[in-house]
């Protein structure tokens, strides 16, 4: 069969399932009534006044949780490039004797590398995730793996949680600090990460919670992110995390010149799309030029006197500076993206950690990004269709992560994509991306330093730029500007086997990792 | 007619392909591919090959095309000047250290042969002398009307204090006397004088306050070393609003005066003579630019 975007997909994988394939970004949200899903149970589990939670072997807390070959296990990425926990539990798990699990964190990053040994090993035998790196994603791309990989957006994990789709049986949750009971949170301790925002989901639904801390403070542990009532076991460990590289001190902004002409150009935009204004709600990546929106946008908000709802994602410590100018009401952090931002999710009553059900499932009664008005992101590429892929890199290996990006794409009444016309030779503007990630039908407006291009659809936007000196071109003319520049780069092969599956946010599948032929 | 001006002109290193291929995107007014100081001496080759093939096949909109060769006394001169003419879309040649008039005819005699040899429509390739030695500020008059070619003439800062024996200072007090020099040179010569750089790209402020008193002098442009100085500059050189006003309000005056066949006009109680009316073009001009960005 074929998705709405011609996607070839079987009609089932084995070790899968049956495959749904992606039918427009609400399709599956309007029809969900009819449906009829429930939230599948928790194993209910009972707690004598007096028991004891605090371990300090993993080993025989693991054999406590009931963890059989082929069950799934969870992780959360707040510790980023720092995590020591994922790899420490794997070398357990691997002495123990595990066959067949199935891993499925929030994310993986270059801290776990070292996954590819145990898959070819055999612990693990299926892997969940939002992002693949380094090694990892080469291994993937190559086809070495038997079952495809999945990948889900932030909130698309989160309904794939709550929908029952992804049955955790044991979740590992890094936990910075936690009290005897298992009240956690992320902003005490020495491997402070800020919002325990993705780890919040698998705390509610996994049927054993395995919190890991290096840092066991007395009761109770405030802020509570994660309850008591949620968490089985608490496990003792010398260090959760390399500090250096769960997050840098504040993240700064990019000096890089062509990131700041982008930038600029987007603000400018914005300003004029008919979305800014008083209460407006914002969203905006990490780092490079979606970044620097931010500075730009804050900056003519300052200038005409506006103020924002709120600034919702990942929160860095740039945007704290911008609601510190008094230029935000309100922060909701899902992920916190430096030190800096620590301290003021622990001390400002403005700056709240979310999970990530709140900020983006669309299967609950209203994630946060449903009032999203504007959301800035980044692209690996993008075709003339506003199709996005921010995973597969030039070279055909899944280098990146799907984050919340499609998540947003969908909710925002405006999505502005950030990105240079080519880097290092590669064009990032495309007649078709290599993965879909996010669909064009939900992207609005592309950014580059050689021009900007609306999508056509929006016709509101394209009569409220008219006149205001924006420059905006055809796509399809801003490419053929583009491959002027750079000529056609020769494509990558691919094979027939799929390496990994796109998991729209509903659910639906909207593409497929193909396997690399070198 | 097509408004050129030259607020600013960024140097791009020639041996760095990839600013070369952004030269055009930052909104600079010129672009100075340097061949000279930049480039190290066994990547000079590289550098010109790569400047010339990159003017020739890239395109570049909407900027003027420079190129700053290395100096008449080195064994590079010859072969600057004439791989990059050939490369078939060059606006201007600035010539550094130029210290006398002949050094520029020696130039323009190259800039003829070339322009013949590689069918370039004769004249179109313009001569900018780099003032950066004391003799070339003694002589900036000479130099700077020693062509038909040349429609702008530079300062360099770091050469000239250098030859002075002095130390280039934030200020720039050592250098106050060679840059009214200068820009009175260009002005008896009726051509464009473009300042030195600004060392210090994260000292915005202090780039504000030189550009502030280079335009003062009489400057018409500033030469810059990082798109982030581009933005800065242009709105130093802006037009205020009521200067806008005046301006269109002459142009007005001007055509209306034209058209009913009146010799003398005044705006706002004051004559409106030759000179006059060129600032009013120059200023509506670098509105509509301003606009533009």
């Amino acid at each position: 069969m074929k998705n709405k975007l011609g996607v070839k997909l079987p009609d089932h994988i084995d070790g899968i399932g049956k495959i749904l394939p992606y039918k427009g970004p609400f399709a599956r949200v309007r029809g969900l009534k009819k449906e009829g899903l429930t939230t599948t149970g928790v194993k209910m589990r009972s707690s004598l006044p007096g028991k004891k939670k605090v371990f300090k072997d993993l080993k025989k807390v693991i054999e406590l949780s009931g963890l059989k070959d082929g069950g799934t296990i969870s992780f959360h990425h707040h510790l980023r490039n720092g995590d020591f926990l994922l790899m420490n539990v794997m070398k357990v798990l691997d002495e123990m004797g595990f066959k067949d699990l199935i891993l499925s964190p929030s994310s993986l990053t270059s801290a776990h590398q070292g996954i590819v040994d145990y898959v070819r090993k055999g612990v693990v035998k299926r892997i969940c995730t939002s992002g693949l790196r380094g090694e990892l994603g080469k291994f993937i791309s190559k086809g070495n793996m038997e079952i495809p990989v999945v990948i889900r957006s932030h909130g698309g994990r989160a309904r794939a949680i709550k929908s029952g789709d992804v049955k955790i049986d044991v979740a590992f949750i890094g936990a910075p600090s936690s009290d005897r009971e298992g009240n956690l949170n992320g902003v005490r301790g020495p491997s402070a990460c800020g919002s325990l925002g993705y780890a919040m989901v698998d705390a509610e639904y996994a049927d054993c919670v395995i919190a890991v801390t290096d840092h066991l403070v007395d009761y109770p542990n405030t802020p509570i992110s994660i309850p008591q009532y949620q968490v089985d076991y608490i496990v003792l460990t010398d260090k959760l995390g390399n500090p250096d590289k769960i997050g840098s001190g504040s993240t700064r902004l990019t000096t890089n010149p062509v990131d700041h002409i982008i930038a600029e150009k987007a603000a400018k935009l914005i300003f004029n799309s008919g979305y800014f204004g008083n209460g407006m709600t914002f969203q905006t990546g990490a780092g490079g030029a979606s970044l620097a929106v931010a500075k730009y946008v804050a900056d003519i908000m300052e200038a005409k006197g506006v103020v924002g709802s709120y600034a919702i994602g990942g929160i860095s410590s740039y945007i704290v500076d911008i609601y510190k100018r008094g230029l935000f009401k309100k922060m909701f952090d899902v992920q916190s993206f430096d030190k800096g931002v620590v301290s003021s999710l622990l001390n400002n009553e403005d700056h709240l950690e979310i999970s990530a059900d709140f900020y983006a499932n669309p299967f609950n009664s209203g994630a946060i990004i449903n009032n999203l008005d504007v959301v800035v992101l980044a692209a690996y590429e993008i075709d003339t269709d506003f199709n996005v892929n921010v995973l597969v890199d030039s070279h055909g290996y899944a280098q990146g992560a799907s984050g919340g990006h499609s998540d947003t794409s969908a909710a925002a009444k405006l999505t502005v994509i950030v990105a240079p016309s080519f880097r290092a030779r590669i064009p990032t503007l495309v007649d078709r991306v290599n993965t879909i990630i996010t669909p064009g039908e939900t992207v609005d407006i592309l950014v580059t330093e050689r021009g900007i291009a609306v999508n056509p659809k929006r016709k509101d936007l394209l009569e409220n730029f008219k006149g205001k000196g924006l420059n905006i071109i055809d796509i399809c003319d801003l490419k053929k500007k583009v491959d002027k520049i750079t000529l056609k780069p020769r494509m990558v092969e691919f094979g027939d086997k799929i390496c990994g599956l796109i998991e729209y946010r509903d659910g639906t599948i909207i593409d497929t990792i193909d396997q690399v032929i070198e | 007619m097509k408004f050129r001006t030259r607020r600013t002109m960024l140097y791009i290193p020639g041996n760095n392909p990839g600013m070369l291929q952004l030269a055009d995107i930052f909104g600079a007014d010129a672009v100075l591919f340097d061949l000279e100081d930049s480039v190290a001496p066994n990547e000079k080759d590289a550098a010109r090959d790569l400047i010339a093939n990159m003017i020739r096949f890239r395109e570049y909109e909407n900027i003027e095309i420079t190129v700053r060769i290395n100096p008449i006394d080195t064994p590079y001169f010859d072969r600057d000047v004439k791989e990059i003419i050939a490369s078939g879309n060059l606006d201007a040649i600035r010539l550094p250290k130029a210290n006398s008039a002949k050094d520029v005819k020696a130039l323009e005699k190259l800039i003829n042969k070339y322009e013949e040899e590689f069918k370039i429509e004769p004249g179109s390739i313009k001569i900018h002398p780099m003032i950066e030695t004391a003799i070339g500020v003694i002589q900036s008059y000479e130099i700077a009307s020693s062509s038909d070619r040349i429609d702008a003439i530079t300062i360099g800062g770091q050469d000239l204090t250098a030859n002075m024996g002095v130390s280039k200072t934030k200020e720039g007090k050592e250098i106050l006397w060679a840059r009214s020099q200068v820009v009175m040179s260009a002005k008896a010569a009726n051509v464009d004088v473009i300042d030195t750089i600004f060392a210090d790209i994260n000292d915005e402020e202090g780039l504000i306050e030189e550009t502030r008193l280079i335009k003062s002098l009489g400057f018409t442009g500033k030469a810059v070393i990082n798109p982030r100085q581009i933005k800065p500059i242009h709105a130093v050189f802006a037009p205020s609003k009521d200067e806008v006003e005046w301006a269109f309000e002459v142009i007005d005056a001007y055509e209306k005066a034209l058209k009913e066949g009146r010799g003398v006009i005044a705006v706002r109680g004051k004559m409106i003579d030759p000179p006059v009316r060129k600032r009013a073009q120059r200023i509506a001009g670098m509105a509509y630019l301003m606009e533009q960005e």
